[in-house]
């Protein structure tokens, strides 16, 4: 049962947060509000009126409108076509539905042209096109997922502007959460779930985010500190003015990257998402042939060898996007276990598969990584975020590695997973790993960094002191802006 | 909680027995309103073989098999290898050119006969793997263009080469050495034909790939290429080497369908050989989930409802076509049964997942001393 005695109320016209670890139930509880999935028991009412959602055009149908983390737009659209797409019977496809969406636009202050192609818009514009596009189909209740994990502070702000100007309109908002600063400024009421019930609603005026966390996970609020550096002089990766030329004429994607990661040190590299990042992981672990520039392991020029060469020359690997590049969803966790690891001990016994001895080290896994699962032989997607990612972790650091790639490390996962994970990094790093970090959670990189490296347009633009540096300076160092916003929380 | 447990056995039995079902319902639907006899329908294909038919059962499934097994190699990692058809062509063409001229004595032309037809299969099937990983050109597209050419290459080959058979018009290759002809098991008792020697190669085959598919880290790396083509990059698969490898082995074993024809019945290659034998591959692989146990099952039925349709004409008065219509409904219906078959047991397992790990949190104490 993934969730079990949920309830609580949201008064129109407010900002409702729901806050909860990954695998808490919140999303589950999105679906069933969505009518993507049935609750067994229980019901839903909408002004006192109960309702049956049997699939989202019946929440549609109800004014729910949802706005999902990754975002549903087609780029080669204009805003115009990507919210009439699904709706045409609505306001057509022609003038009505342009002056439709300048109305809402315009009522909101959401501050979009339903001209402009979408390619050409960013993270933030585009996150106000999913709203518009949720309030054109006539929602009354807003629900976002997750919605601020992509933007910087700055858009974070904006966002939060938007929805203040959307409850004053008389529209109600469910913003669900774990970025529980967020939370406590914007939201009117605050219901914490765990392990799938409820626990508490509460008014943010009367907590504060460690006593919200402490809610959220039964537990002490983690924090990503340092300890004393631990950072030797001993050059473990280094790459030498790295340029990966742009599809076409366009731009590098990364311009002259020159990255030094010593053992003990903890690089992190902060920069909003399309800056080149992944594309650098890509480049470092063997999966892109850079235009040009040098990769060195050690002494060791590794640019040409290949990724298998690369992971087992020692180079762990925690991808980014961990459904899509580190697992294999349909396949049991032992077999999850081998991947990325086809070729080293205890998986292969020569070209033979050593089952029995993945399987042993599976279990081993799960319990130094506290891998809550049933058992090793149940599919990798039927863990939560925060289990898979534990075993990716304890997978990678299980090879004695002398380097480890961590891109979002603890996107997506629960607290506790959170700083079990951190606690290894920080364990990894004292061992002399060097970790080179890419992160978009600003604490998360300031509290395990060495040194802070920003990346904006492929090219390193800054480097800062984790010690001195804050949030808002990053941020406008990753937007390129000259100096940070004067307005915070 | 084991791989074998029998909730997943019933999942993977429970597919192909509701798509029998259904394409036994459709079927009868379709008799009744063209208004032919139903039950004399059922009668005839569902009665019990005779030992000779058993043979010929066990024959055509042989064959099926060795095409099944080379389309699944494929399927396993995602490549769709419609081409099986023409490069089994190419291959008994090669094949039967060269066994005719039996330049080695016996059973060593048997057998690099059977190295020279994946040689030519597996080559046919490499101008699609280079097309799709120099080129960006989708195999399916490419080994649909290739069967045409091969059919157009074959044809004017043979006519190159060809003998031309007295009092008739077809023309074939020389036929092989007696020497080199096999003449079957007699496994089946009572009946007077024989089971295609090669049937062993079948066999041998299908060890083969379970083995190779399960066992190895080649077979790891080809499942997880299969089942996630970005992980599998991640984790240090050479995809574009494991396109190649697998055409060509996909190729090679197109190249063995056509051998226990050659050399335990046909004993040449010409304008009567069976054709086809390809296409049929993919449904059996389908059907058979590319599961070497399952692919034989599949074999095994598609050919029984061959040689039972035979006798529909002069039983029942309806033309033996009808059985195409069965086979076609049971893909479909296979097809949709397994995906949504599969749909459920990924939702049963992440519940019960859910479950059991609910249960066992609320038996372990709480150490953080939590209310709920």
């Amino acid at each position: 049962m993934a969730n079990k005695d949920i309830g609580f109320k949201v008064r129109k016209g407010t900002v409702h947060a729901i806050v909860g670890e990954n695998g808490a139930g919140k999303s589950t509880l999105m679906k069933i509000l969505y009518g993507v999935q049935r609750p067994d028991e229980g019901t839903i009412q909408i002004d006192g009126r109960e309702v049956h959602l049997h699939s989202p055009s019946d929440a549609i149908a109800e004014g729910i409108g949802m706005v999902f983390q990754h975002f549903q737009l087609a780029d080669n659209f204009t805003v115009l076509e990507n919210v009439v797409l699904g709706a045409e019977k609505l306001h057509g496809i022609g003038e009505d539905a342009r002056a439709e969406i300048r109305r809402i636009s315009d009522d909101y202050g959401l501050d979009i042209e339903p001209d402009a192609l979408v390619a050409d818009l960013g993270v933030g514009a585009r996150q106000r096109i999913e709203i518009l596009k949720v309030l054109y189909r006539g929602a009354k209740i807003i629900i976002l997922d997750e919605p601020t994990a992509v933007l910087v502070p700055q858009e974070v702000d904006e966002l939060f502007d938007n929805l203040r100007e959307l409850k004053s309109e008389g529209l109600t908002v469910l913003f669900i959460s774990h970025k529980l600063d967020e939370v406590l400024s914007v939201a009117d009421s605050i219901t914490v779930i765990r392990r799938g019930t409820t626990v508490d609603t509460v008014d943010p005026s009367s907590v504060n985010a460690r006593q919200l966390a402490e809610l959220m996970v039964g537990a002490e609020l983690p924090t990503p500190q340092t300890e004393e550096s631990t950072v030797t002089d001993r050059v473990v990766l280094r790459t030498e003015d790295i340029v990966l030329a742009g599809v076409g004429t366009g731009r590098n994607v990364l311009d002259g990257i020159s990255l030094t990661i010593h053992a003990g040190e903890v690089l992190g590299i902060a920069g909003v998402e399309g800056n080149g990042q992944a594309e650098l992981v890509e480049v470092i672990m063997g999966m892109r042939e850079p235009t040009s520039g040098l990769v060195f392991l050690g002494d060791t020029d590794i640019s040409d060898w290949r990724t298998r060469e690369i992971r087992e020359a020692g180079v762990a690997y925690i991808p980014e996007d961990r459904q899509r590049h580190a697992l294999l969803l349909e396949a049991p966790l032992w077999e999850n276990r081998i991947l990325g690891h086809q070729t080293e001990e205890p998986n292969v016994r020569g070209f033979i598969i050593n089952a029995a001895g993945a399987k042993a080290d599976t279990e081993r896994i799960v319990k130094e990584y506290d891998v809550r699962t049933p058992s090793i032989n149940v599919k990798a997607g039927s863990l939560s975020g925060g289990n898979q990612q534990k075993l990716i972790v304890g997978r990678e650091m299980s090879h004695q590695p002398k380097v480890l790639v961590a891109a979002h490390p603890t996107r997506g996962v629960d607290v506790g997973a959170q700083s079990s994970i951190w606690d290894i990094i920080r364990q990894a790093r004292r061992d002399g790993l060097a970790v080179l970090l890419i992160s978009a959670d600003l604490e998360e990189l300031i509290g395990l960094s060495d040194t802070i490296e920003v990346i904006l347009r492929g090219r390193l633009t800054g480097t800062f002191d984790p010690d001195t540096v804050t949030a808002e300076d990053l941020g406008a160092a990753m937007t390129g802006a000259a100096s940070g916003p004067e307005e915070t929380r | 909680m084991s791989t074998f447990s029998p909730r997943k056995l019933l999942l993977a039995v429970a597919a192909p027995v509701l798509a029998l079902v259904v394409a036994f319902l459709v079927t009868s639907a379709i008799l009744l309103l063209l208004g032919d006899p139903v039950v004399e329908v059922w009668q005839t294909i569902l009665s019990w073989p005779k030992p000779r038919q058993l043979v010929q059962i066990v024959n055509g499934a042989t064959v099926y098999y060795l095409s099944a097994v080379a389309v699944a190699v494929g399927f396993r990692m995602n490549l769709f290898n419609i081409g099986v058809d023409g490069q089994y062509r190419v291959a008994v063409f090669a094949g039967a050119a060269f066994a005719g001229q039996a330049w080695f004595p016996g059973p060593l032309n048997v057998l690099l006969t059977i190295v020279v037809a994946m040689v030519a299969g597996g080559l046919w099937a490499s101008i699609a793997a280079y097309l799709k990983i120099r080129r960006g050109i989708s195999e399916v597209i490419s080994t649909i263009m290739l069967n045409a050419i091969a059919t157009g290459v074959v044809q004017w080959l043979l006519l190159k080469v060809a003998v031309k058979q007295q009092g008739s018009n077809t023309i074939s290759t020389k036929p092989i050495p007696e020497s080199s002809q096999l003449s079957g098991l007699g496994l089946i008792p009572g009946a007077t034909n024989k089971v295609y020697t090669l049937i062993l190669l079948a066999v041998l085959v299908g060890v083969l790939y379970w083995f190779v598919i399960n066992k190895t880290r080649f077979g790891f790396d080809l499942r997880a290429t299969g089942r996630s083509e970005s992980a599998a990059v991640a984790s240090g698969v050479k995809v574009p080497r494991m396109v190649v490898t697998t055409m060509i082995a996909s190729g090679a074993l197109a190249g063995l369908i056509g051998m226990p024809l050659l050399f335990g019945q046909d004993h040449s290659y010409g304008t009567t050989f069976q054709a086809g034998l390809g296409f049929a591959g993919i449904g059996i692989a389908l059907l058979g989930r590319n599961h070497p146990l399952g692919i034989a099952a599949a074999a095994l039925l598609w050919s029984f409802l061959d040689v039972q349709s035979n006798a529909l004409q002069i039983r029942a008065g309806v033309a033996s076509e009808v059985v195409f219509i069965i086979q076609g409904v049971i893909l479909f219906a296979v097809v949709i049964a397994y995906e949504l078959i599969r749909r459920a047991d990924v939702r049963l397992e992440q519940q019960r997942v859910a479950r059991e790990l609910s249960a066992t949190r609320s038996d372990a104490p709480t150490p953080e001393g939590a209310t709920a």
